[in-house]
């Protein structure tokens, strides 16, 4: 599958999240700085269609999001949750093109 | 058919319950058949603090035994009930009642009786004694038509009913036949002192007075006619002139007693009959009776183990009667020899006449060893000069720097409490030692409130909270275990630490705290408590794009997240009080995006289930209609409760809604270290809980009592009264002061019911820091909420306002949609999340508005 183009960079906030709707996948983009990292939406923990709105955070020099629900973090990187090993999350290719945040799901 | 011992316990006071529980405690109860029988109507209570009793006006908050205990343990506790003879041959006991009750064991624990001098006129009406619930009852019924009050008897217990007269609003007077105060602790030059304190807040004392008769006054009810000519008017009189073992059923059954009364008990607190025993203030141990609570609990607990077959073999050889106490808000202490009357003692003492402090220590011949001490007007030595006396501790070359102030700032002598043994008791009221306070910290207890809670120790009197906190600390230290106080893994800084960072280096950002102070990226600990800090300090939109990315889950949205991700909304409805035409606004709001409308516990409506880009269209609907933000979502200032008030109650005394609003406008939107509650009641029923609030306001008839750190939730903890009968300005002053001091000095997420437990010093010290202003810092307190208040501003209305910030709330950043993963179920007439299995099954879903 190819890139979609989902915002601009100035779309979201440093060190915060957003909510994507991708065909019917719902995507968490994270800004850290200039990078972007995409993981999926919902937070395993709850099934709520959360984690964009969660707090990123540095865990031992690893970049995670902490749910808002129940607060387990999981690495932006792969989606490994943090708390417990048997349970990651789908993570997401992500870059900048110029100015535009673009994610390509494979499946 | 049992063969179980009976135990039959005649008093069921404090030293009759802690018999009782050192019994259960023991895990043998199941060996007896237990029954207490009590003359009063109540069941044990703390006698000690029975003039807490005028704060609450409520008994239960004085009960000693703990809910279902008689019922657990399978015992008869009866009251109203009076055990008048004692068959010793027969083994049995007669009640009043007619009621015979056979025994094993017998244990006298009933007491004393307040000794009333026989003088004439002594039994007219409105006289009192003050021992009992029943008779505070009286003396507050009296003094509903009394002007003026006097109390016979200068001693610590005359002093405690010549404070409750007070405090009842009448003309105080304290007579006294001694030529000083608290004749039996304190010395001459700590008498003067403390009689010029007690003078100072406004009760007369008259020393050297031998009441002759009591007649019908001129002005008053009663006339006082004294040895020496002079007559002194009254309305209400109490009685405090000392106390008399009650012994009457030990003389009717014929065992041994004291010339001047009082059991005569052996060291297992046997009398002359070996199945009775005698314990707390009825018994004589050594010629002497012990009249204060440690010693008969040690009794208690020296009789219970002596029935349980002397497994520790205890014994009761005298005791300390060392005591420290605060009267009329007046530090008083006073240690073994206060009088120094030992052979060869010599005396060091120190007058600060501005400050109105009086020490003085007492040492041996060859200045060894402390034998005594009075502390007047400040006694936080109290606890190290005990176990210098204590345990015989070999005195620092010079004593006198015992009680010297330090003149260049370095920290006193004090004692390192490493120099104690491990037997050294360091709570005397509960008998709790160094070694049982160490082991409760080698069995994980890493706080004052967790060795409170698992030892008792500082429960009581609360005189050696200090002396626990130093001992817990060196404790730890000594396990290795690195108590550490940082935040998170970035920031090497504990909260306090951190806010002082910010305040003074004037921080205005989390990156610039980050850069100067801390390392890597920032957790969901450190982002949330630097926000809050920020806003505490310069009160900023939370939502600029700088401090938006720190904040808790719920600021970061403005709203309550709920499980299902969608958010409750709560408008302000200020003291409770809301119009119809708003009522209604609400209710139109809710209708038209489908939301589930609950009642909260303070007092106004939460609407639940919108998403996420609702919220914005939610706001400008309940903005236009009048409301603001109700700050639901923020460790701030939630509601303050009122009760209805002056205005429509017939009982209410002031205008507790009018005055609500007026705190809960003054205090909104104050970011604290976490969420704060209030309430005002119009009067002292009571009606708005706020007891159970972090600030309560009761309505007196002179103006507020105000109460601070109390907590209803998890881990309810009364509210302790922190001033009597302010006007609205003090008790405003009051709160702003309180409020910034916790927010500087609160641990994260620490509601003040726990930061008051673990405050060193109590509601003593808060008292100092915030009316006295020990630490001169209240100008700057008072500031700093001044900014906070003048710089508020509804952060919703802010938000809505500029289309910007409303783009944050969109569901997703690409698509003009909401999750249609949300769905609802209609439940008793409105919405409720669909579980999982409502999901799959797919049957009833309702989609959001």
């Amino acid at each position: 599958m190819s890139w979609t183009t989902i915002c601009k960079l100035d779309d979201i906030l440093p060190n915060t999240g957003v909510a994507a709707l991708i065909d019917e996948t719902q995507v968490a983009i994270f800004r850290v700085n200039d990078a972007i990292y995409a993981l999926a939406n919902k937070d395993p923990f709850s099934n709520a269609n959360v984690l964009s709105r969660g707090i990123v955070c540095s865990i031992q020099g690893t970049l995670v999001v902490a749910s808002p629900i129940y607060k387990q973090h999981f690495s932006l990187e792969a989606g490994k949750c943090l708390e417990d090993d048997s349970v990651s999350i789908a993570s997401y290719e992500a870059r900048t093109e110029g100015d535009s945040v673009q994610i390509r799901i494979s499946h | 058919m049992t063969d179980k011992q009976r135990l039959l316990i005649v008093g069921n006071g404090p030293v009759g319950h802690q018999f009782i529980e050192s019994i259960v405690e023991s895990g043998q109860s199941d060996q007896f058949d237990i029954t207490v029988i009590g003359e009063e109507p109540r069941h044990a209570y703390d006698r000690v603090h029975l003039t807490a009793w005028f704060e609450t006006r409520e008994a239960a908050s004085l009960n000693m035994v703990k809910e279902g205990f008689y019922q657990d343990n399978g015992i008869t506790a009866l009251s109203n009930e009076k055990v008048i003879t004692i068959d010793r041959d027969a083994k049995i006991a007669s009640t009043d009642k007619g009621q015979q009750y056979a025994y094993d064991k017998l244990i006298l624990s009933t007491g004393s009786f307040p000794f009333v001098p026989p003088v004439p006129g002594h039994d007219r009406k409105n006289c009192f004694v003050y021992r009992t619930i029943e008779d505070l009852e009286a003396i507050t019924a009296a003094a509903a038509n009394a002007k003026v009050g006097a109390v016979v008897g200068g001693g610590l217990l005359g002093l405690e009913a010549a404070k409750a007269i007070k405090d009842l609003g009448l003309k105080t007077h304290v007579i006294e036949f001694a030529p000083r105060l608290m004749a039996v602790q304190v010395d001459e030059g700590g008498g003067a002192l403390l009689r010029r304190k007690i003078e100072d807040l406004g009760v007369s004392v008259h020393t050297q007075k031998n009441t002759q008769q009591i007649i019908d006054g001129d002005e008053c009810v009663h006339k006082l006619q004294f040895a020496d000519g002079a007559e002194l008017e009254t309305d209400i009189l109490v009685f405090s002139a000392g106390i008399r073992p009650q012994d009457a059923l030990a003389r009717q059954c014929e065992l041994d007693v004291g010339e001047r009364g009082g059991i005569v008990i052996n060291d297992s607190c046997q009398t002359s009959d070996p199945a009775i025993y005698a314990i707390g203030e009825c018994a004589l141990w050594g010629g002497r009776i012990y009249g204060l609570i440690a010693p008969g609990w040690d009794m208690a607990r020296v009789a219970a183990d002596h029935v349980l077959g002397g497994i520790e073999q205890k014994t009761f050889t005298g005791a300390d009667m060392s005591t420290k106490l605060k009267l009329m808000g007046v530090d008083v202490a006073s240690i073994g020899d206060a009088h120094a009357t030992t052979a060869g003692a010599k005396c060091y003492t120190f007058i600060d006449e501005k400050a109105e402090v009086y020490k003085k220590i007492v040492v041996t011949n060859d200045g060894q060893h402390l034998l005594g001490a009075v502390l007047i007007g400040e006694a936080n030595d109290y606890g190290t000069l005990l176990q210098f006396a204590l345990n015989k501790i070999t005195l620092p070359e010079q004593p006198e720097g015992m009680i010297l102030p330090s003149l260049d700032g370095s920290a006193g002598v004090g004692l390192g409490v490493d120099a104690l043994p491990d037997v050294a008791q360091i709570c005397s009221c509960n008998n709790v030692s160094k070694g049982d306070l160490c082991a409760a910290v080698q069995g994980g207890a890493m706080t004052v409130g967790d060795l409170k809670a698992c030892t008792k120790a500082a429960t009581t009197c609360g005189g050696c909270t200090a002396l626990v906190g130093q001992v817990l600390n060196a404790e730890l230290t000594k396990m290795g275990v690195e108590v550490n106080t940082d935040l998170c893994e970035h920031f090497p800084y504990t909260r306090q630490e951190i806010y002082h960072l910010v305040r003074v280096g004037e921080i205005k950002s989390f990156d610039e705290l980050l850069e100067k102070h801390g390392s890597g990226h920032g957790c969901e600990i450190c982002k949330p408590t630097a926000a809050s800090i920020l806003a505490s300090c310069w009160n900023d939109y939370i939502l600029e794009p700088k401090h938006a990315s720190l904040q808790d889950t719920n600021d970061r949205f403005l709203a309550n997240m709920q499980k299902n991700g969608t958010y409750s909304v709560v408008p302000r409805m200020a003291g409770g009080e809301v119009t119809p035409d708003g009522l209604i606004a609400v209710g139109q709001v809710a209708k038209k995006y489908n939301l589930y409308t609950k009642i909260t516990g303070g007092q106004r409506v939460d609407l639940f289930g919108a998403t996420l880009d609702q919220l914005p269209r939610i706001w400008e609907e309940l903005i236009s209609a009048g409301f603001e933000s109700g700050h639901a979502y923020g460790k701030s200032l939630r509601t303050v409760k009122s009760c209805v008030g002056s205005t429509w109650c017939r009982y209410g005394v002031q205008d507790s809604v009018g005055k609500a609003i007026d705190l809960e406008n003054r205090y909104k939107g104050l970011r604290s270290p976490h969420k704060l509650k209030m309430a005002v009641s119009g009067c002292t029923r009571e009606c708005a809980e706020a007891q159970s609030k972090d600030v309560g306001v009761i309505a007196t008839e002179k103006g507020w009592n105000l109460y601070l750190c109390g907590n209803g939730g998890m881990k309810p903890r009364h509210a302790d009264l922190f001033a009597s009968d302010i006007d609205t300005d003090t008790m405003i002053k009051y709160i702003d002061r309180f409020l910034m001091f916790y927010v500087r000095t609160a641990d994260r997420l620490q509601r003040t019911s726990v930061w008051m437990e673990n405050l060193e010093g109590g509601l003593n010290y808060l008292r100092k820091v915030i009316i006295d202003d020990s630490l001169g810092i209240c100008a700057d307190l008072e500031a700093e909420m001044e900014h906070v208040v003048d710089t508020y501003q509804c952060e919703w209305k802010t938000t809505v306002e500029n289309p910007e910030k409303v783009k944050q709330f969109r569901s997703f950043v690409n698509a003009d949609k909401s999750d249609k993963e949300i769905v609802f179920i209609q439940e008793r007439g409105q919405i409720r999340p669909a579980s999982e299995a409502e999901k799959i099954a797919d049957t009833d879903l309702i989609a959001v508005a």
